[in-house]
């Protein structure tokens, strides 16, 4: 589902953030990504989510070749990963209901349609009855939610995960890592980057291990 | 763990929840129609978004909207005049009409006699003999300076014979020696072809009129500019939007289409505006322009802009405003992706 292979990213300014990178993650895996801060996570998902290219080397993401496509293609790449953000990355002026939609809404659902998954996300998530409040309006742990309910409203078939435990306190993050392990159930693709032991030594998952740009551990 | 425990003992297990649902889409799917109703419903949504987030800073889209506004109305106010001053023009031009300005020393019998005998003329078509009084009453008439007329002890007018020759315009040397002949008559002092006055206006019309181009063009970079740098303030504004936006798979289309619609509504209102300033301006300036017609003897009115003018005022607007705010996205949007 994602493949890396050799991939190296050079910054001008700070040189190799990323070198020699190579892993693949099938349908239905389900890895961490850990490491020291600063030893390239977040580059690493920002190639996947292909904001940025790669300077060198190949990423496969469901059968596509990211350096091959066009930067028209991007988006329709994007529109197969679901991202989830420790900060949340909600929209502030918009209702849950507006955040949870806004990627069907991209992706040109009609109403009923969108009004319908919303609903069915959000329900997932056990937000349901949520949808008029605004964002602020709820806790730390149900504004991830409805983080997480938009990342997958789409039903993509990859989840990726930018610490997505990181202000929650250990039972907000159970509950959160029982979501995951849910959705890798039914075949999605989950890349979780987190650097809380704990949450890792606690399931058995596989574990990709980041050392200043190099992976020591896959 | 509470919440959700509670959830799945009420519900179906979650996992099935999603192959329902997946079937569900299939039957529902998303066809051709829905899909147009929904990119239709996106236009509309981003029309009247737009609109309403300038309702919701209402300061700054007013100062923006006036600057535009005062820009715009300049552009068109300058047309007008001109398209007014050419009306003037166009209507002295089809005057070939020969004055005849007689000596001091002439006095109204033997002016009489010239008259008679200039009529007999077989190229003159018509002929009028204007007495130092009638001059004098249409003057103080059409002037506005009776008062200062009357305190003068003499009058200062000439008797004055108005010949209309029956060579047309496009005679010009037939015009010319007319007017010699008439300039060698001993009692005339000065002989004008009114031509040569409306030829001197016509240059000066020409050259205003290509400064009012010029300036058209001008005013109407400024507006592209003023424009493009208040949806780029927006589009920082809105920065994180624009990022999640992009991150859930927005194509540059998408994320362009609200930005493009505040550059269309802030041009349409400031087009609007900027009519409404032009026609306020004419509107005062109505009665003096028409005392000035009356001076002139002329049957000159007051154009405003008209219909078809109105609509190009409007819709050149709106296409500077769409056109500024597509240029700074297309910049935007280029560096965002490096």
């Amino acid at each position: 589902m994602i493949s890396f292979a050799n991939v190296t990213k050079r910054y001008e300014e700070t040189g190799d953030v990323l070198r020699n990178v190579s892993f693949q993650l099938e349908k239905g895996d389900m890895a961490f990504l850990t490491g020291h801060s600063g030893a390239g996570k977040s580059t690493l998902l920002r190639l996947i989510a292909a904001m940025e290219r790669c300077s060198r080397g190949q990423i496969v993401v469901d059968g596509q070749d990211l350096n091959a496509a066009k930067e028209s293609q991007l988006p329709y790449i994007r529109r197969k990963m679901g991202f989830i953000y420790q900060d949340y990355k909600l929209l502030h002026d918009r209702t849950v209901f507006d955040n949870v939609a806004l990627p069907l809404i991209i992706a040109g659902y009609g109403h009923q349609e969108v009004a319908r998954r919303v609903r069915a996300a959000l329900e997932k998530v056990s937000l349901h009855g949520k949808e008029r409040k605004y964002p602020l309006a709820l806790s730390g742990g149900e504004q991830q939610r409805v983080g997480i309910a938009r990342a997958v409203v789409n039903k993509p078939p990859i989840i990726i995960a930018d610490e997505p435990t990181g202000n929650l306190d250990p039972e907000l993050s159970a509950e959160i890592m029982h979501l995951f392990r849910q959705f890798q159930q039914v075949g999605v693709t989950i890349l979780i980057a987190t650097h809380d032991i704990s949450l890792i030594s606690q399931l058995d998952n596989r574990v990709l291990k980041l050392d200043h740009g190099q992976l020591v551990q896959s | 763990m509470k919440r959700l425990n509670k959830n799945r003992i009420k519900k179906d297990p979650p996992i099935k929840t999603i192959k329902q649902e997946k079937r569900q889409t299939t039957i529902a799917g998303g066809g051709i129609k829905d899909k147009l109703i929904a990119y239709r419903d996106l236009h509309v949504h981003a029309f009247f978004s737009s609109l309403s987030r300038m309702i919701a800073t209402p300061f700054s889209s007013i100062m923006t909207i006036a600057v535009l506004a005062i820009s715009i109305s300049l552009a068109s106010g300058f047309y007008i005049v001109v398209v007014n001053i050419q009306q003037l023009t166009g209507n002295l031009e089809t005057s070939n009409q020969i004055s005849l300005f007689l000596r001091d020393d002439v006095n109204d019998v033997h002016a009489k006699k010239l008259f008679e005998n200039i009529r007999g003329n077989e190229s003159v078509q018509n002929i009028k003999l204007i007495s130092k009084e009638q001059g004098l009453a249409d003057f103080k008439e059409y002037s506005g300076f009776g008062g200062a007329i009357n305190a003068l002890k003499k009058n200062p007018l000439p008797i004055v014979i108005e010949v209309l020759p029956k060579n047309t315009l496009n005679d010009k040397q037939g015009l010319d020696e007319l007017l010699k002949s008439f300039q060698q008559l001993p009692e005339v002092d000065f002989a004008q072809l009114d031509l040569e006055w409306v030829e001197r206006l016509q240059a000066i019309v020409d050259v205003a009129q290509l400064f009012a181009s010029l300036l058209n063009i001008l005013l109407a970079a400024a507006v592209l500019f003023v424009i493009g740098n208040t949806v780029r303030l927006e589009f920082y504004g809105r920065r994180s939007e624009v990022v999640i936006s992009k991150l859930v798979g927005a194509t540059n289309a998408f994320i362009r289409r609200p930005f493009l619609y505040t550059g269309f509504w802030i041009g349409f209102i400031s087009g609007v505006s900027a009519w409404f300033i032009v026609t306020i301006l004419m509107l005062i300036l109505r009665g003096s322009v028409e005392r000035v017609s009356g001076l002139f003897q002329n049957d000159m009115h007051l154009l405003f802009l008209s219909f078809t003018e109105t609509l190009f005022l409007i819709s050149a607007s709106s296409i500077l405003g769409i056109l500024g705010a597509w240029v700074v996205l297309y910049f935007e949007l280029r560096v965002a992706k490096s």
